[in-house]
């Protein structure tokens, strides 16, 4: 782990794995549209570039080394593909970096001990570190830890796995498919993804058929882009 | 000591579903009323359409009340109870109103009278061993012309199927006659309720669309649905939802004579040496005050009507107020609107831009709408066809076994069905039982030391076998529109905490099994009320809040008019 890059550089890994995936889209234009269903209005959109790609700076709740194993868990949940932006792209690392200054604060400790038993559980089984595994092995440690069965004293998790599993699943969902708000959800990769027609207040009659008839374009913004809503607490108004 | 204010008529504690109808003919009435509220006001700009908000965070309220008395729970009185992880409720102006579901439904006559009707026709032996069920002290004839003053004060949508004896197949042929239609169409359907609604025809039975307090017109000055699709629990940005903070409260207010205080956290109900409620003790911030009134009127959720009544103990209540017939959290249940039945189809639903009260309604196996000889249960459940999509939840739908639930070839999933999906929850008759019950928990207490309510409750073989049933009801009806691929919740287990909870504080004749009378007053304590689900003994097929808010506007109505009698 020495020679981890500090969390804010973009690393060989993902320069490699970032080209590799874009040259992949480039060749396979045909590929792509074949996963789509016919009159899909929210095609997946173009593969971020490193230009694109939501960029992480130093994380507040952890450290580089961690940062570093949690991203590659991450990119193995929602993985940037062929068919696409994955968590990353989406800024999840960013979300959960936030939530953890927040409304998630009583899961840095989680955090913190699944990144270590993680990678601990990686060495031990597989001899060696969870980021530098290949991507099917990084898989078969997570099916491991997601089953509950990456456990061992000194071996890898102390407690059940599987709790620290669906901790990171669930907030790299929210960091991927919840409103841009919270840092994630970058360019509506998410959205983009599970063909989310977007936020509106008031969807008329018409809308509806539009929708139904793959004829409404995807509104493109954030619930705080009306401007009429506080965000943060409830309950301070006066009346 | 408590700072004493100046005595009121009327004290209601919550002003929420309830207690918010309640306080409206009450001030009509000219009495002086005075609304106590934990929670704040809230408007529109706390109802942003947001997912994490809303659904995934609990909505970060300033006023966390209800999330610090979050009830335990566990099945049996043999296990520990386990402090649940979060409370259904809210505290605010209007309470939970703001942000549930708003689905309006007048129980049917069956659900008044479970004990004669399940006699009569099949026998008092199918009445199941251990349930303390009891006919309603009236029938539905009595809280009708209630449901009607709520439906149209209030702001009801939906689709008529029975006025005055005349049936309208566009509407439910099971519901008891009402007086007039509804005062606004229901919610619109989409072409997948289209769908839905013809397969359900092809079967034979009878689709109409649901009631809901959410205006599909102008009405009381506001406007109509948006159906933006974050109605289950948000709140309304358009104030098309009709919570009690846009309806009761404000005419009320508008009377001069309802006083509303607000982060007002009542610990106790206070009684004199006769054992009659003087007033209630509550706090704001680290200040006591002491409310005296005439008439108290508790209008709790249904844990807090019990727990606020085992709280105040006093030489006339030793086991806690209005308890001396041991009846206080007794009778007890957790509607039964687990065992889903979950459904993938083959083609997009487009169900992102809807709500849960939109949706196609199926009443032929609700309550004893069909005939239960062959059969080992009484009761049934009313299927239910709506929309509820957001991104997070959709994304987090299952698989069905197709593939793993995260990586490549779950992208690949679910970019093709993220809208593919539906699911029935299906509410279901619940009865109460001997053994299912709430009471203080010993180790578990809020921020104040009080101990929070204990659930105590299982689902028995009556609800088990009706929920296969309503589930073998609910995959055909989703095989004959298209599905390919559904599976089943689980049919019975513990209860636990529930948006729609009953009992505690039941309503009936006879003292010795009820806590409150025909009209919601206590059989002890003649001049204290309890308002809401907690004085129902049975749950129907359907939502409650439209029956809890009919009874409490028929309690008010009957204080206003007996205000000598009760007041003393």
């Amino acid at each position: 782990m020495s020679d981890t890059p500090p969390p804010n550089t973009i690393s060989r890994r993902d320069l490699l794995k970032a080209a590799g995936a874009a040259g992949a889209a480039a060749l396979a234009p045909a590929a792509l549209g074949a996963a789509v269903p016919t009159g899909n209005p929210a095609v997946p959109r173009a593969l971020p570039t490193l230009a694109t790609r939501a960029p992480v700076g130093p994380l507040m709740n952890l450290t580089a080394a961690e940062t570093e194993i949690l991203s590659a868990m991450i990119d193995r949940l929602i993985p940037t593909d062929d068919m696409g932006p994955g968590a990353l792209d989406a800024g999840a690392l960013r979300f959960i970096d936030r939530a953890l200054s927040e409304a998630e604060a009583d899961s840095v400790d989680a955090y913190r001990a699944g990144i270590a038993a993680l990678d601990r559980y990686a060495r031990y089984s597989r001899g060696t570190p969870f980021a530098e595994l290949s991507a099917r092995d990084q898989d078969s440690v997570l099916i491991d830890v997601q089953t509950g069965s990456a456990t061992g004293a000194g071996a890898g998790f102390v407690g059940n796995s599987a709790a620290f599993f669906n901790l990171v699943k669930d907030h790299t969902w929210q960091g991927t498919f919840g409103d841009p708000q919270y840092g994630g959800n970058v360019d509506f990769v998410g959205w983009d993804l599970i063909r989310y027609p977007g936020v509106r207040l008031r969807v008329t009659d018409e809308e509806q058929r539009m929708l139904e008839a793959e004829d409404l374009e995807p509104a493109r913004r954030s619930a705080y882009d009306f401007g009429q809503f506080q965000a943060g607490q409830s309950g301070g108004g006066a009346r | 000591m408590p700072t004493q204010l100046r005595g009121a008529d009327v004290v209601v504690v919550g002003l929420g579903a309830a207690g918010g109808v309640a306080v409206l003919p009450l001030a009509q009435a000219g009495l002086d009323v005075v609304g106590l509220e934990a929670g704040t006001w809230l408007d529109r700009r706390d109802f942003a359409p947001d997912e994490i908000r809303n659904n995934v965070r609990d909505w970060p309220m300033l006023v966390k009340k209800t999330e610090q008395e979050r009830p335990t729970s566990r099945a049996t009185a043999a296990q520990t109870a386990n402090q649940i992880g979060s409370h259904p409720m809210m505290n605010a102006v209007g309470g939970t109103t703001l942000h549930y579901w708003a689905q309006s439904w007048r129980l049917n006559p069956w659900d008044f009278r479970v004990v004669s009707e399940t006699a009569r026709r099949y026998g008092r032996t199918r009445i199941p061993a251990g349930s303390t069920v009891e006919d309603w002290p009236f029938g539905y004839e009595e809280l009708e012309r209630y449901y009607d003053l709520v439906e149209h004060e209030v702001g009801v949508s939906g689709q008529a199927g029975n006025v005055r004896g005349r049936i309208d197949a566009r509407g439910n042929r099971f519901e008891g006659p009402r007086q007039r239609e509804y005062p606004m169409p229901a919610l619109r359907w989409t072409g997948f309720h289209e769908k839905m609604a013809d397969a359900a025809r092809g079967l034979g039975w009878n689709p109409f669309p649901g009631p809901a307090a959410i205006n599909t017109a102008e009405y009381g000055g506001r406007g109509g649905c948006g159906y933006h699709g974050y109605c289950n629990k948000g709140g309304c940005p358009l104030d098309a939802k009709n919570a009690t903070h846009l309806t009761t409260i404000p005419k009320a207010l508008a009377t001069g004579n309802l006083r509303v205080v607000t982060r007002a956290h009542v610990t106790t109900i206070q009684v004199d040496g006769d054992g009659r409620a003087t007033g209630v003790n509550y706090l704001v911030g680290n200040t006591e005050y002491f409310q005296p009134a005439r008439v108290v009127l508790l209008a709790g959720y249904t844990y807090e009507n019990s727990r606020l009544l085992l709280l105040s103990k006093s030489d006339a209540y030793p086991n806690g107020l209005s308890n001396n017939h041991g009846q206080v959290g007794r009778h007890y249940f957790s509607h039964h609107q687990g065992a889903g039945v979950t459904a993938l189809f083959p083609f997009d639903l487009k169900a992102w831009y809807g709500l849960p009260a939109q949706g196609v309604a199926v009443d032929e196996w609700a309550d004893d709408n069909f005939d239960h000889s062959g059969l080992g249960f009484i009761g049934g459940g009313n299927l239910w066809a709506m929309s509820d999509r957001r991104p997070i939840g959709a994304a987090n739908s299952g698989t069905f076994g197709r593939v793993r639930a995260w990586g490549s070839e779950w992208k690949r999933y679910i970019h093709e069905n993220a809208d593919r999906s539906h699911s029935f929850y299906i509410q279901k008759t619940t009865l109460p039982y001997e053994d299912n019950f709430l009471d203080l928990d010993p180790r578990v207490t809020d921020a104040l030391g009080f101990p929070v309510i204990r659930i105590t409750g299982e689902y028995k073989e009556n609800e088990r076998l009706a929920a296969a049933f309503c589930q073998d009801k609910a995959e055909e009806w989703y095989r004959a529109a298209g599905a390919i691929e559904i599976t089943r919740g689980g049919v019975g287990g513990a209860m636990g905490a529930s948006t729609h909870a009953y009992g505690g504080t039941r309503m009936g004749d006879d003292p010795d099994t009820n806590v409150v009378d025909r009209w919601g007053f206590s059989h002890e304590a003649p001049n204290l009320g309890v308002l809401g689900a907690s004085v129902m003994g049975t749950s129907g097929a359907r939502n409650p809040t439209l029956t809890s808010q009919a009874l409490a506007w028929r309690t008010a109505a009957h204080l206003a008019e007996s205000w000598s009698t009760i007041a003393g």
